[in-house]
């Protein structure tokens, strides 16, 4: 072993085609809460943690994006060539590559085991899956594998608690042998000759070492013949978010009183307990109705995602790419773009960040820029706010709520928006180019799994508490500043919030926002609406409470606002580019300002003139 | 690929052009497609590493609604989504 090699622990990078569980085995090892899915592209970096095998040896662990091959066809795809050959900056070659390839189709796995022996790092091959593939009557004949290709070859089911042990026996078994010093790299980026050759290789490996059951599993297959079908493939998407925006507004409401009533109860008894003064209005206009009121959220929040984990677990999200692929394309856009625009209907960020797997630049940047059209579940809060104060909750043709209706409306204004600018882009900007193929794995159907759908809702629970406690409150506590401050004159005749900064900043820019509608205390929520969608909610609930309007911010918007004002502010939301952090990812992704402050601009534009429109088109039919 | 002068005639056909229930085996990939925004080298490329190498056996198990694209296909064991036209370039029997 070559010197200070036992001061430094070993680092192990896991490599594997796309979709096989590179990161479940990840998370094994490691005990780590990465992301996992059923969908190629699912890891976009790469990740590190900390693994202790059952001999008491610490290894570093790299997850990586899956790929085909080392030719690294997008950035996520480059992020593991450059990990696996040692270029990537500032991070040495991996002592050892834990291959992973799919127990129950293998041919993508091997080839890439193939080219991967050329790089000359030592191997350990992991197929994963392997209950699956007994399930099926696949039978794999470890032993010969690894006696073919030279490696250790061990079977693993990395999402099974044990499923792991042969794993950790064959890491240990490895290091006990001693780690073998890299061998020369010759990998050179293979051409179709070679891809041939070793996918001519893998294929005799295989069928050598694994039986293939008489009957082929048909289940994927059959459920496809309905969830695929032209007509009712189509029809059965349709429904399926139609379900989904209907759910996140029906199911959550017992919850969501539920919280709103804690949060009453807790601004009662803070009124109780406390004599009125500056630190009762800042528990209760502040921090109740600021970040209470956004807290209220979670339980739809937690529905939509419900969904969206069900649908990605289950593989379906690969089939919706495959059934809009004709509408995305007419739109411009790449057929891989589907998945990105899905992601951000959690959060236009996991979204941008997916688009990596976007090998065309031009589409990668086509898709980024429209991302943040997409519905995202920040917006949940302002339009149930508005649309539970605006619009009656009656039923529609004895089946629909209205308010979900309405509520479906927005998020197909959303998802026809994105469309149509990308259509924008791809004939202003890049008419003469020819668009790009689209090919897509469909994986086969797995049931989702009920640990990790939960992880998976924890996760974003933690998230969403997180922003409130740290972004929606620091910005409640900004608002409810400039909205107390400065302390009204003596004798003044009018509630205190009229002498404030606030007032002071919404008369400001009023001006420009009175011809879409808005007033002086909308205009100032904006501000701070910047930093979080949601924060307008917490904003406006503060400045109303502020004002003196208690109880729910609900029932005071609609009071106070004409109903042209409330459709003018929900068409903002659709578009305004009313979040720094979106911005900030995509100046990341898109290496540089300028289409940072092209989405801004493009949205911003968008915002004013569609909410402008809504206004006067409202107040010509008397909602004024 | 001079694979049609040493056999016995067969029908080839382009996978792109086959119905919805076509099955076969791969004889050989030839891109040809000028339009792609992939040169035809990297596209050739991609369709090997989804599996699409000469003798594979092939199955078209679904389509879309719109021009019957895009195709849903089975190759040795997995099956991949991809347009028509890009299947242009897999040639079958």
């Amino acid at each position: 072993m070559p010197d200070g090699s036992h001061s430094r622990a070993l680092r192990f990078a896991i490599v594997g085609a796309p979709n096989c569980g590179k990161t479940a085995v990840f998370n094994a090892l490691t005990g780590g809460r990465q992301k996992v899915g059923n969908y190629a592209g699912v890891t976009v970096e790469r990740k590190t943690g900390i693994a202790r095998t059952p001999a008491g040896r610490t290894l570093n662990i790299i997850d990586l994006p899956g790929t085909y091959s080392l030719r690294a066809r997008s950035p996520d795809e480059e992020v593991t060539r450059d990990v696996v050959l040692g270029t990537h900056p500032g991070e040495p070659a991996p002592d050892l590559l834990l291959v992973v390839a799919d127990a129950t189709s293998p041919r993508s796995g091997l080839r890439l085991v193939m080219e991967l022996q050329q790089v000359g790092r030592p191997m350990i091959l992991v197929m994963n899956m392997i209950d699956i593939a007994r399930h099926r009557g696949i039978t794999v004949d470890l032993e010969r594998l690894s006696r073919d290709l030279d490696i250790p070859v061990v079977a693993a089911t990395a999402v099974r608690r044990g499923g792991q042990d042969e794993v950790w026996r064959a890491l240990d078994a490895a290091i006990d042998e001693g780690i073998a010093p890299a061998a020369e790299n010759r990998w050179t980026p293979p051409t179709a000759a070679d891809l041939r050759r070793s996918q001519r290789v893998a294929d005799t490996l295989i069928s050598a070492a694994v039986i293939q059951p008489e009957k082929p599993d048909t289940v994927t297959n059959r459920i496809d013949g309905v969830l695929l079908h032209p007509v009712w493939g189509l029809v059965i998407l349709l429904a399926l978010l139609f379900v989904m925006f209907q759910a996140v507004f029906s199911w959550a409401t017992p919850a969501m009183d539920g919280i709103a009533w804690v949060f009453d109860h807790l601004s009662l008894l803070i009124g109780q307990v406390l004599p009125p003064g500056l630190v009762q209005s800042f528990l209760r206009d502040g921090v109740i109705s600021g970040v209470g009121g956004v807290l209220v959220f979670l339980p739809q929040i937690l529905i939509l995602f419900l969904f969206i984990l069900l649908l990605e677990d289950l593989g379906y999200m690969a089939r919706a790419a495959f059934l809009m692929d004709r509408i995305m394309g007419g739109a411009g856009l790449h057929g891989r773009a589907f998945i990105p625009l899905l992601s951000s209907f959690a959060c236009a960020i996991p979204g941008i960040m997916a688009a990596r797997v976007i090998d065309n630049r031009r589409d990668r940047l086509t898709t980024i820029l429209v991302a943040p059209l997409i519905t995202c579940s920040a917006r949940i809060p302002v339009y149930t706010l508005i649309i539970s104060a605006f619009v009656p909750a009656r039923q529609v043709a004895g089946l629909f709520n209205l308010q979900g209706l309405v509520m479906f409306g927005l998020y197909a204004a959303g998802i026809a928006a994105a469309l149509g600018a990308a259509a924008v882009a791809k004939f202003v900007f890049w008419r003469d180019q020819s668009s790009p193929p689209f090919m897509l794995e469909l994986p086969d159907y797995k049931m989702p799994r009920g640990r990790d759908v939960a992880r998976g809702l924890m996760t974003r629970a933690r998230i969403f508490i997180k922003r409130a406690g740290t972004t929606i409150f620091s910005m409640t506590v900004l608002i409810w500043v400039l909205a107390t401050f400065p302390r009204p004159p003596s004798g003044a005749t009018e509630p205190g919030i009229f002498y404030s900064f606030a007032a002071m900043i919404g008369h400001l820019i009023g001006p420009l926002l009175a011809p879409i509608g808005f007033n002086w205390q909308i205009s100032v929520a904006l501000i701070p609406g910047m930093a979080a969608r949601e924060v307008a909610v917490s904003a406006l609930g503060t400045v109303y409470a502020i004002q003196g309007d208690t109880g729910l911010i609900g029932r005071t918007l609609a009071t106070s606002w004409s109903l042209a004002t409330a459709l003018s502010f929900l068409v903002w939301y659709i578009f305004a580019p009313q979040c720094a952090s979106t911005l900030a990812v995509i100046r990341r992704e898109t290496g540089g300002w300028t289409w940072m402050w092209v989405t801004f601009g493009y949205m911003l534009a968008l915002a004013y003139a569609a909410s402008f429109l809504t206004y006067h088109l409202a107040v010509l039919m008397g909602a004024g | 690929m001079a694979l049609d002068h040493a056999m016995p005639p067969i029908t080839v056909l382009c996978l792109g052009a086959a119905t919805k229930g076509f099955s076969g085996k791969v004889q050989a990939i030839e891109v040809a497609d000028t339009r792609s925004s992939l040169p035809a080298a990297e596209m050739e490329r991609r369709l090997i590493e989804l599996g699409f190498i000469e003798g594979a056996r092939v199955q078209i198990l679904h389509q879309g609604l719109f021009g019957r694209d895009p195709i849903a296909v089975r190759v040795n064991g997995t099956t991949v989504a991809l347009r028509r036209r890009e299947a242009m370039a897999i040639q079958v029997a």
